[in-house]
C-alpha cells in the first residue's frame, strides 16, 4: 500500500456528511482547501427551484443539503450550490469547468468519478471514509492497479454511439472483467469519439469493474480544455500543455490484460437484464436462461427475465416502454441532447409513455441547450424539459419509476429498484432513448435517420 | 497519538447466512432512499431492504412486511453474523453505506470468491473483514450452510485462517497493510498524517513541477 496525493477532490452532498463530520470530530482542517470543489447534484429536485433550499419537499433531502451549503462555508471550500448557474452532476461539471486536467490524480465520493479518466487524469470513486482522509491529509491510501489495455478499432456506423461502444464492451468482459485493473482505452474508434464520447466511454468503466478508465492526449482535448474557467492561463497554460503531451503511454508498454473490441459492424445496443454486462443488439431477442453456458449464469439470468418481465425469444425493438429518462453522467451533456433533439425534431412522443424527461447535466448544459432551441424540440414533443442533477439515473428524488414501470435510460445502472422499487430498466444511447420515446418501444435509431 | 477508529477484528465465530447470489451490488445492500441520512449509524435495519421486505421502505418506516422467502429471514440464520456470498461481491456504486449496512447489522465478515474493489476498501475502513475463497471452496461451505443445522464458522485473522463446523478448513491471502490496520483499529488518517513532513516535502517538488495545478 502506498500514500497517492490527490490533485483534484470533488464533493457531492450524499457521500460527504459523514466525512466532513468525522474532520470536525477530530478537530482537523481540509488539507489543501483550494482544490476541493462541491456541488449538489444527487438528491436534489429538477423541478422548479425558484425558491432555493427552502423549496425543496422532502425534509430528509433538504437536510443533507442545507448539510453540504453549511460544510462548504465552514471550511471555504467552492461549491456550486442549488441556485448557481453552474451547478450540475458533479462529473459534468468537474470537465466543464476545467477542473479536470490531465495528469491529475482526482478523486470523489461517487463511482462514476472513473469518467475524468478521459482527460488522461487518474481518477477513481472512493468510500466515505477515504473522503475523510482525503479532505485531511490531501493523500489516499492506495494499492497499485493492474493494467488493462483495451483497443476500440473499426468505425462506429450511423445510429451507433460511444454509449453503445462501452455497453459491447461491458457485454464482452462483463461487470467484473477488470476488477483490480485500471482500463486504458486506445485505439482508431476512441480516438475519433468527440472528448464528450470519451467521457460516456471512462464513465461506464466502473461498471466492467475498474475504479479507472484512461484515455491518451490529443490536440481536439488540449483544444476542449483551453479557455475553461478552472484551466491554467497564459505561460502556464504553455507549459501544461507540453507536460500533457509526455504523458500518452510509450509504445513499449506492458499490460497485464489486453483485449480487442471491433465496433464496425455494431447494431445500437439495448440492456435487457439487471447488470449493464446483460447487454444484446437491438435487432436481436431476449436471450433464455439456456442460452449462458454454467448453471450460474443461467439461474441469474432467469432471475433477472422474470424481474424485468421478459420472455426469451421476445424481439428486443418491440418491447413496450413506460418511460424514457435522458439524462445522468453518462448522457447529459450538449452533444447527447443535440443527437436526441436531431430523432425527436418535428416527431411527438409516443402516447402510451407516462413520463419522458430530458434532466441535462448541469446549469450550463441546459443554458446552451436553451440556446440552440432544442428545449423547445423537446418541449414541442412531449417532453419534460427539467433542472440539472442525477434525477431518474438513482432516483433519490421524485423522478423515478413506479413498480413493474419499464423504462428506457441513458443512465449507466440497471441494477434491480436502482430507478425505483420494482422499476426496469434498460439502458441505451439518447438518440435510441430518443427513437424509442417516439415509438413507445425500445426502437432501432437507425429507422429514424 | 493514534486513536481507535472501529472494534479491532482478531478472530471471530459466527453463524452463516448463505446468500447464493453472483455480482450482489450496493444498490442492493442498502438502496438509495436510506442514503439521504447524514449519519453513519442506522442503516442495519435496511439492509438488502428490497430483498428483505415486502413493501416499499423508507427511513424511519415501521411494521414492515417481511419476506419469508428471503434468506437472512430465515429463522435458522436469525444469529448470523458472517455472510456467504458469490463472486464480485458489493459492485456498483461506492456508497460506504453498504458496508456500515452491513456491520450494523450484526455481520462482521464476508466469505466470498471475489469482491468489487470500492467495497473490499471501504470494508477495511470499517472494521469488517472480506475474505476471498476459491469458488470450489465457496461451494462447498454453501452446501453446508445449507444443511438442515446452521453452520458455525471460526474466522482467526491473525493465522488467516476459517474451519467450519462441518471440517471445512481453509487459509485466506490479505495485504499485510490491511490487516495489522483490522487486528488494530487504528485511525487511517491518524496513521498518514505521521508523514505529514512527507507529504509537505513532495507538495513543494509538485508544485514546482506542476505549477498550473495550484491556484493557492
Ligand atoms: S448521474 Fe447517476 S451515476 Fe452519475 S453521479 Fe449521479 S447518481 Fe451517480
Amino acid at each position: 500500500m502506498d500514500l497517492l496525493y490527490i490533485d483534484r477532490h470533488l464533493l457531492h452532498e450524499v457521500t460527504s456528511p459523514q466525512a466532513f463530520e468525522g474532520l470536525k470530530l477530530a478537530h482537523r482542517l481540509p488539507w489543501r482547501r483550494t482544490n476541493n470543489l462541491a456541488t449538489v447534484d444527487h438528491a436534489i429536485p429538477t423541478t422548479d427551484r425558484s425558491n432555493g433550499v427552502s423549496g425543496i419537499q422532502d425534509p430528509i433531502a433538504k437536510e443533507q443539503v442545507i448539510t453540504l451549503d453549511q460544510n462548504c462555508r465552514e471550511f471555504q471550500i467552492e461549491y456550486f450550490d442549488l441556485l448557481d448557474a453552474r451547478q450540475g452532476i458533479v462529473h459534468v461539471v468537474g470537465p466543464e469547468q476545467g477542473a479536470t486536467l490531465p495528469g491529475m490524480t482526482i478523486v470523489c465520493g461517487d463511482s462514476h468519478t472513473s469518467t475524468h479518466g478521459a482527460f488522461g487524469a487518474l481518477a477513481h470513486g472512493i468510500g466515505t471514509s477515504e473522503v475523510e482522509h482525503v479532505l485531511a491529509t490531501q493523500c489516499l491510501v492506495q494499492q497499485k492497479s493492474k493494467n488493462f489495455k483495451i483497443e476500440i478499432s473499426g468505425d462506429l456506423g450511423p445510429g451507433v454511439y460511444a454509449k453503445d461502444l462501452i455497453l459491447a464492451l461491458i457485454r464482452m468482459i462483463g461487470t467484473a472483467g477488470a476488477t483490480g485493473h485500471t482500463i486504458e482505452y486506445t485505439g482508431k474508434a476512441i480516438e475519433d469519439l468527440s472528448i464528450e464520447g470519451r467521457m460516456t466511454v471512462c464513465n461506464m468503466s466502473i461498471e466492467g469493474g475498474a475504479r479507472a478508465g484512461l484515455m491518451g492526449i490529443d490536440d481536439k482535448l488540449v483544444e476542449y480544455l483551453e479557455a475553461r474557467p478552472f484551466a491554467p492561463k497564459g505561460g502556464l497554460w504553455n507549459q501544461a500543455v507540453d507536460y500533457w503531451f509526455t504523458l500518452n503511454t510509450d509504445d513499449a508498454a506492458i499490460y497485464d490484460q489486453h483485449r480487442v473490441l471491433d465496433v464496425s459492424r455494431l447494431s445500437p445496443q439495448v440492456s435487457w437484464g439487471t447488470n449493464p454486462e446483460m447487454v444484446v443488439d437491438i435487432d436481436a431477442t431476449i436471450p433464455a436462461p439456456t442460452d449462458f453456458n454454467d448453471a450460474n449464469n443461467a439461474e441469474v439470468a432467469e432471475r433477472s427475465l422474470s424481474y424485468m418481465g421478459l420472455t426469451p425469444g421476445m424481439a428486443v425493438n418491440e418491447i413496450l416502454l413506460d418511460k424514457v429518462f435522458i439524462g445522468s453522467c453518462t448522457n447529459s451533456r450538449i452533444e447527447d441532447l443535440r443527437e436526441a433533439s436531431k430523432v425527436v425534431k418535428g416527431r411527438r412522443v409516443a402516447s402510451r409513455l407516462i413520463g419522458a424527461y430530458i434532466v441535462p447535466g448541469s446549469g450550463l448544459v441546459k443554458r446552451q441547450a436553451e440556446q440552440e432551441g432544442l428545449d423547445e424540440v423537446f418541449k414541442n414533443a412531449g417532453f419534460e424539459w427539467r433542472e440539472p442533477g442525477c434525477s431518474m439515473c438513482l432516483a433519490m428524488n421524485d423522478d423515478r419509476l413506479y413498480p413493474g414501470e419499464r423504462c428506457a435510460s441513458t443512465s449507466n445502472r440497471n441494477f434491480e429498484g436502482r430507478q425505483g422499487h420494482q422499476g426496469r430498466t434498460h439502458l441505451v444511447s439518447p438518440a435510441t432513448a430518443a427513437a424509442s420515446a417516439i415509438r413507445g418501444t425500445l426502437t432501432d435509431v437507425r429507422e429514424f435517420l | 497519538m493514534v486513536s481507535t477508529a472501529f472494534p479491532v477484528f482478531t478472530s471471530h465465530t459466527g453463524i452463516v447466512v448463505p446468500l447464493d447470489r453472483a455480482n450482489v451490488d450496493t444498490d442492493q445492500i442498502i438502496p438509495k432512499q436510506f442514503l439521504k441520512s447524514i449519519k453513519r449509524t442506522g442503516f442495519g435495519e435496511n439492509l438488502f431492504d428490497s430483498w428483505r421486505y415486502q413493501d416499499e421502505g423508507t427511513i424511519g418506516k415501521t411494521n414492515r412486511i417481511i419476506n419469508p422467502d428471503f434468506v437472512l429471514n430465515d429463522p435458522k440464520y436469525k444469529e448470523a453474523s458472517i455472510l456467504l456470498a458469490r463472486r464480485n461481491f458489493g459492485c456498483g456504486s461506492s456508497r460506504e453505506h453498504a458496508v456500515w449496512a452491513i456491520l450494523q447489522y450484526g455481520i462482521r465478515c464476508v466469505l466470498a470468491p471475489s469482491y468489487a474493489d470500492i467495497f473490499y476498501n471501504n470494508s477495511f475502513n470499517n472494521g469488517l473483514l472480506p475474505i476471498e475463497l476459491a469458488d470450489s471452496l465457496i461451494d462447498r461451505l454453501f452446501i453446508e450452510a445449507l444443511q438442515p443445522s446452521p453452520m458455525t464458522v471460526d474466522v482467526d485473522l491473525a493465522q488467516q485462517s476459517i474451519s467450519s463446523s462441518g471440517g471445512i478448513t481453509a487459509t485466506f491471502d490479505i495485504d499485510s497493510t490491511r490487516k495489522h490496520r483490522l487486528m488494530t483499529g487504528m485511525d487511517n488518517v491518524a496513521l498518514t498524517l505521521e508523514h505529514q513532513v512527507l507529504i509537505e516535502e513532495f507538495e513543494v517538488t509538485h508544485r514546482q513541477r506542476m505549477p498550473w495545478l495550484f491556484n493557492d
